[in-house]
């Protein structure tokens, strides 16, 4: 493992800080972008975990992020604190994923893309069925509560929530994927059959992998609800997932940073472009495309091919 | 309704919606056992030869021209995304086949937006059919019949052209083993565009059918595509036979799950589909290894 001494420290402590300050120079709007950017980001990162990092592509990552929005708009109403917050989400997705790797993880590849997509789907039309999750409208007047005496109500302090656990899901997932156990992760990735023959219990490796991502999805999709105040079926649909992987495809799958940096760019490709044309799907499209085409390491990898650095 | 009646009548509707899915699981499915793609903008050609079929019966007058020529114009955009834009990634990982199409659902419904606008658009059933028939006691639409009766003669003349035909035979041995096929001196890489295109094509035809019944709208793509998936497993990857029970099986699990358990109708499929995989992974009709 390369070090690069304090470099590493200063360049993420400051990216937060400017973060941080963000409201104190720029308006309502672009702080809510910024903030539908780090929320979106999570989500991402969490599914590079398991693109990038274990080699599962899922189809299906939007149940966790619903899960963890329901859960926390059915808590926040009755019990508001940081358990209703972030605790009781992250756990009843954490649960969901372990749920659905168990049965997803026997099968591979296009399998597991479908019966990913199909547990999802499942849970849309769920949700988008029954009058206690308030069917096609979702749940509404979901509020911003006082976390651990930070009264997210306020706009400043829910700023900084948001930043915060961002900051802690990227730093959390940075130390996993450097961990022994992120190495086992891109064993997998890298010869299954070798892992296996080497004696790694490779399901478990796996279904763990699933289970971490699943709760962190969990945790974007509480954010997500506190800050829409609302949450509805749409956030269980199949395309959620695809535009999370969208995002971790612009950005550059495996590099944790480039899931973040797809989702500012397609949040701001969906939010700039379409106040100028409405055809910013298109544009999204026709970026992906070529994307796809010409630059398949995504952003991260453009910009290493250009600054010359190999792996 | 007597209880035999309303039997008859979802059962019908169940086989004209899997009689849809059929048309549009079999190119899925082709495409999927040459290339080794999921075709995710497989819906796309379904609304695609919707909005086609609408256009041209107002440029023709004629529903049956339309008909004709609709699966002709998607069986060509088809052609111009293998050629253009699969072409230059075989060499890559399927996946990235796989994102490519996913993208071009964003492009093929917003350029539909673009040219229709986003409202629903009805198509008329052609006067031939647009009337209704008694049967016994249920009534029902004979653009539906003509359906079901459309679709059934589809199955046997594709099953004819892929196991009866010189080019079936290169299409079964470029979905069997596209390597082995280009060792014997097949041009794969025009077989590759052939299937693509016939798939696109059915696609596009399954959509103008469905017309009549669906409308038209910019969101159909993106509806049909998840059930014609699940049907593309729960039959086989690659099966012509699985792609015909899995669609029979699915229209059918659709229409008495709305009729019979409206709370959770639409869980029925995603029932169906994950029971398959966890039982039978290779789905009904798939090949043990490939």
């Amino acid at each position: 493992m390369r070090t690069r001494g304090w470099p590493v420290l200063i360049a993420p402590v400051a990216l937060t800080a400017g973060i941080l300050a963000f409201p104190a120079a720029f308006g309502t709007y672009p702080v809510k972008l910024l903030q539908e950017i780090l929320i979106w980001g999570i989500f991402a990162m969490s599914l590079d975990l398991l693109m990038g990092h274990a080699g599962l592509v899922s189809f299906g990552h939007s149940a966790f992020f619903g899960a963890g929005g329901y859960v926390a708009a059915l808590t926040l109403t009755r019990f508001p604190g940081v358990l209703s917050a972030l605790v009781l989400p992250a756990l009843a997705a954490g649960v969901v994923a372990w749920l659905i790797g168990i049965l997803a993880i026997r099968v591979s590849g296009v399998y597991f893309i479908m019966l990913t997509l199909a547990f999802s789907q499942m849970f849309h039309a769920y949700a988008f069925q029954v009058a206690w999750l308030g069917a096609e409208d979702g749940l509404v007047g979901i509020p911003r509560a006082a976390l651990l005496g930070l009264d997210t109500s306020r706009p400043w302090a829910f700023h900084a929530y948001v930043v915060t656990v961002a900051a802690a899901a990227a730093l959390f997932l940075w130390r996993v994927t450097r961990s022994p156990f992120g190495h086992v992760l891109r064993g997998l990735h890298e010869n299954e059959g070798r892992m296996e023959a080497i004696g790694y219990a490779v399901r478990r490796y796996k279904l763990l992998a699933f289970v971490l991502a699943g709760t962190l999805a969990g945790v974007a999709g509480a954010l997500y609800a506190q800050f829409s105040g609302s949450i509805t079926p749409d956030a269980f649909f199949w395309t959620t997932s695809g535009e999370a992987l969208l995002m971790v495809v612009i950005g550059g799958v495996g590099t944790l940073g480039g899931a973040v940096l797809g989702a500012a760019v397609f949040i701001l490709l969906q939010s700039l472009v379409s106040t100028y044309t409405e055809r910013w799907m298109l544009i999204l499209g026709v970026t992906f495309v070529l994307l796809v085409l010409v630059a398949p390491g995504g952003i991260v990898g453009m910009i290493r091919a250009r600054v010359g650095r190999r792996g | 309704m007597p209880l035999l009646a309303d039997l008859l009548a979802q059962a019908l509707n169940g086989l004209a919606y899997g009689v849809l899915l059929f048309l549009l699981s079999v190119g899925l499915t082709l495409i999927f056992g040459m290339l080794d793609v999921i075709n995710l903008a497989h819906g796309s050609f379904y609304m695609l030869g919707a909005y086609a079929g609408l256009t041209l019966i107002a440029a023709t007058g004629s529903f049956w021209l339309a008909f004709a020529l609709a699966p002709l114009v998607v069986g060509l955009i088809g052609v111009l995304v293998e050629r253009a834009l699969l072409r230059p990634l075989y060499r890559r990982p399927p996946l990235d086949q796989v994102l490519l199409t996913f993208g071009l659902i964003y492009l093929f419904e917003d350029l539909v937006k673009w040219l229709w606008g986003g409202r629903i658009r009805s198509i008329a059933a052609p006067a031939l059919f647009a009337g209704s028939v008694r049967l016994g006691h249920v009534t029902v639409p004979s653009y539906r019949l003509f359906v079901i009766g459309f679709g059934l003669v589809m199955a046997v003349l594709l099953w004819a052209l892929i196991e009866r035909t010189h080019l079936g035979a290169l299409i079964r041995a470029g979905v069997f083993d596209a390597e082995m096929a280009a060792g014997l001196g097949i041009d794969v890489g025009r077989v590759f565009t052939g299937v693509f295109a016939l798939g696109a094509a059915l696609g596009g035809l399954s959509g103008v059918v469905a017309g009549p019944i669906q409308s038209a709208y910019p969101s159909m793509g993106v509806s049909i595509l998840i059930p014609a998936l699940i049907v593309v497993v729960v039959g086989g990857l690659g099966s012509l036979k699985g792609s015909l029970v899995g669609s029979l099986l699915i229209g059918q699990a659709e229409t008495f799950g709305k009729a019979w358990l409206p709370g959770v109708s639409m869980l029925m499929i995603y029932l169906v589909m994950a029971l398959t995989v966890l039982l039978r992974p290779r789905g009904l009709f798939g090949q043990p290894l490939k």
